[in-house]
């Protein structure tokens, strides 16, 4: 059923209709409206999930790895700050394969201090060894959620789903929230894995060191496991489909011209803003003389999912683009956008020429125009890791 | 043929702890005391690199070991799936003989497909550094929310398992290897933090500490802390051989005198009542009967200076007989 409701909320509610059995936060803005929800349906009595008010983020994350390895479906958000005091247990809880999901907020990390929309606090910890999904409105940031519980529980990887602060947290739109009984046929309850949880009638020992002789064994496997992952999000993505009538079974979504020479890739909601720049720049390009054309041609790349990277479903979508232009809302200091290096890597060896923009970093806005500027000057000069803004 | 250990024990042989170690005997009877209806959160720590290398465990009990300072939250987490399935199994036989719900809150784990299991007892546990130091906060924070855990600091009053340097529980004076004594040092210039304090300020339902010296103290106090509802705390100095440098045959007698001496005063607190201390026998050893077994404080054996500094651990000793009645 549809609902004009805030981003958060809307969270609260999926999550609420996820049923899981704890759930652990420490507030941080922009994060902060998704936990009070979920406070509030338990104080209201509409919901029966332990709630457990956590003294930092890093409690918040040791306590749902706590109670994941109990086997109980868990939940967690943050943003920021919080995000980066939980990196360590965010690894750890990776490593123990505990099928976590959280929803990250994101948003800017300090210094300066700054509590608005970028991505560096995920993109910080991309390598911990969790699932990342990134959605580009509402709608998604609610779809995402059963989605990644369900492939979280059958592949123990956590995932985190991430949302952009206050752009998506905050903003008040329609999303259907879907109703209690297909959901539950899309996610059963969970059982956790017999012998592979903390009970008492299988004594089982968790979180064992491993010398050089298995430890590289075991970062390979799980490595080869986060990659097969693909084939599961893509199945799960297809059976969300068929019951909700939303979405598609794709890790990467293209959207405008088919022809275009001049790609933008990017993730998160200024996929939005770069869907009308697409369609104004394409509406232009056909009132535009034949010889032109081709020029005016543009196409926006969508990456869902940014872990496991999606190599092959992005050299497809790229295969005829000339010029890519990646937005970046994060930055490796030193280096430049980090989905850039990510999407160079990527079309190595390709004809295509990938041009790095950092843009939106602490919650500047980023407006059209200055992304048809990044569309011409991605086809023209010579730039590169450049900060558009 | 394999070795035959002559009893039974939920910490099985084959862990890789030094001969003589005070926190793998402690460890050991805490477990056994605890039962096999137990689920224990670990820290990182010697506890629990000697046993469990993998794919080897020494545990016959339900373990976990995440980080270094989260052990007591792991619990929090596990407690709380404890009590997610409690009320979920409540809510379902009262939907089925209309009987009253649960009110009071148990450990209980229910596997996913069966029936409750009974009390289960949830220990966190950790060395000093993990609990004095780096995981304070989140066992503050488990305190806070009242929560049915026992917590046993194994208390060997340095960071061991990383090569002896100085925690917040190590004593004046003791040479670590980032307090070593030398021409403006006479080794740790820092009192040891009094965390029995701190886990009374919390209003913890149990607070005892304990020494390896007295293995069936610690028993009786796990027991006895395992029966009451509530936060609890128990604190066991552990002999450490390689980081104390004593001989491996004075791990019983070296913990001992640090409760015979006053030094360790050895109580035991009930809803913030003391009613239990051990006494001290007379006459009563003398601080420096303590200390010249061990290395880490030979320095002050040497000159004048070390002499005085000896005074002020006695000192500190007599302090202790005083504040709690120990004679």
């Amino acid at each position: 059923m549809k609902h004009c409701i805030e981003g958060s909320n809307a969270v609260a509610r999926i999550v609420k209709l996820c049923r899981p059995a704890v759930v652990a936060a420490y507030p941080i803005t922009p994060q902060t409206h998704i936990v009070e929800d979920l406070s509030k349906f338990v104080s209201d009595g509409q919901a029966d999930f332990e709630f457990i008010r956590s003294e930092s983020e890093f409690a918040a994350a040791s306590i749902v790895l706590g109670a994941s390895a109990a086997g109980v479906r868990t939940y967690t958000s943050s943003s920021s700050q919080g995000l980066l005091l939980m990196t360590e247990v965010l690894f750890t809880i990776a490593g123990l394969r505990l099928p976590v999901v959280l929803t990250c907020a994101n948003r800017a990390v300090s210094a300066p201090i700054n509590i608005w929309n970028d991505q560096q606090d995920s993109m910080t910890v991309r390598d911990a060894g969790w699932i990342m999904l990134y959605a580009e409105d509402n709608q998604e940031a609610v779809d995402f959620l059963p989605l990644a519980y369900k492939v979280a529980e059958q592949l123990k990887i956590p995932v985190m789903v991430n949302m952009d602060g206050f752009i998506l947290t905050h903003v008040v739109e329609p999303v259907d929230i879907p109703d209690e009984a297909p959901l539950g046929k899309f996610l059963p309850e969970y059982v956790p894995e017999h012998g592979q949880f903390l009970d008492v009638k299988n004594p089982v020992s968790l979180g064992a060191f491993a010398t050089p002789a298995d430890y590289m064994n075991i970062r390979q496997e799980f490595f080869d496991d986060l990659v097969d992952a693909k084939k599961v999000i893509k199945q799960e993505l297809k059976n969300y489909q068929n019951i909700f009538g939303r979405g598609s079974d794709e890790l990467v979504e293209f959207y405008g011209d088919e022809k275009a020479e001049t790609v933008f890739v990017a993730m998160g909601s200024v996929v939005g803003t770069l869907k009308d720049v697409v369609d104004e720049l394409n509406a232009v390009g056909k009132r535009a003389r034949f010889d032109l054309r081709q020029a005016r041609r543009a196409a926006v790349v969508k990456i869902k999912c940014f872990r496991p990277f999606p190599t092959e479903e992005l050299q497809k979508k790229l295969r005829r683009a000339k010029f890519v232009a990646v937005i970046d809302k994060s930055v490796s200091l030193g280096q430049e956008g980090i989905l850039a290096t990510e999407v160079k890597a990527c079309l190595s060896g390709g004809e295509q020429v990938v041009r790095g923009f950092v843009a939106g970093l602490g919650g500047r806005d980023i407006t059209k125009k200055q992304l048809v500027e990044v569309y011409k000057s991605a086809r023209k000069k010579k730039v590169d890791a450049t900060f558009v803004g | 043929m394999p070795y035959q250990m002559p009893f039974k024990s939920l910490l099985t042989p084959g862990h890789t702890a030094c001969a003589g170690c005070g926190e793998i005997l402690a460890m050991r009877h805490v477990l056994d005391a605890a039962g096999a209806n137990t689920i224990i959160a670990g820290a990182t720590g010697c506890g629990e690199v000697t046993t469990s290398k993998y794919p080897t465990s020494s545990f016959r009990v339900p373990w976990i070991h995440a980080n270094f300072e989260n052990a007591s939250a792991v619990a929090s987490g596990i407690l709380a799936a404890m009590r997610y399935r409690c009320n979920e199994a409540s809510k379902h036989r009262s939907n089925e003989s209309k009987a009253q719900e649960i009110s009071e809150p148990v450990n209980q784990l229910t596997s996913p497909e069966g029936a409750p299991s009974g009390s289960t007892n949830l220990i966190a546990w950790g060395g000093d550094g993990a609990t004095f130091d780096i995981g304070l906060g989140l066992i503050s924070g488990s305190w806070e929310r009242r929560e049915n855990i026992l917590y046993v600091c194994f208390d060997n009053e340095a960071y061991m398992n990383t090569g002896v340097q100085a925690s917040g529980s190590t004593p004046i004076d003791a040479n670590t290897t980032t307090s070593e004594p030398g021409a403006k040092s006479m080794g740790n210039s820092l009192q040891k933090k009094d965390m029995v304090r701190i886990a009374l300020a919390h209003d913890c339902v149990y607070v005892a500490t304990a020494t390896v010296g007295n293995v069936l103290d610690i028993e009786a106090k796990v027991k006895k802390a395992l029966s009451m509802t509530g936060p609890k705390y128990l604190q066991i100095l552990v002999t450490c051989v390689p980081g104390w440098y004593t001989d491996a045959k004075d791990t019983i007698k070296v913990a001992r005198l640090a409760q015979q001496t006053g030094i360790y005063p050895v109580v035991e607190y009930v809803d913030g009542k003391l009613v239990n201390v051990a006494k001290c026998p007379r006459p009563r050893s003398s601080v420096e009967e303590y200390l010249k077994l061990q290395g880490r404080f030979k320095h002050l054996f040497k000159d004048e200076k070390g002499a005085t500094e000896i005074k002020r651990i006695q000192e500190k000793a007599e302090e202790n007989v005083r504040k709690y009645n120990l004679q």
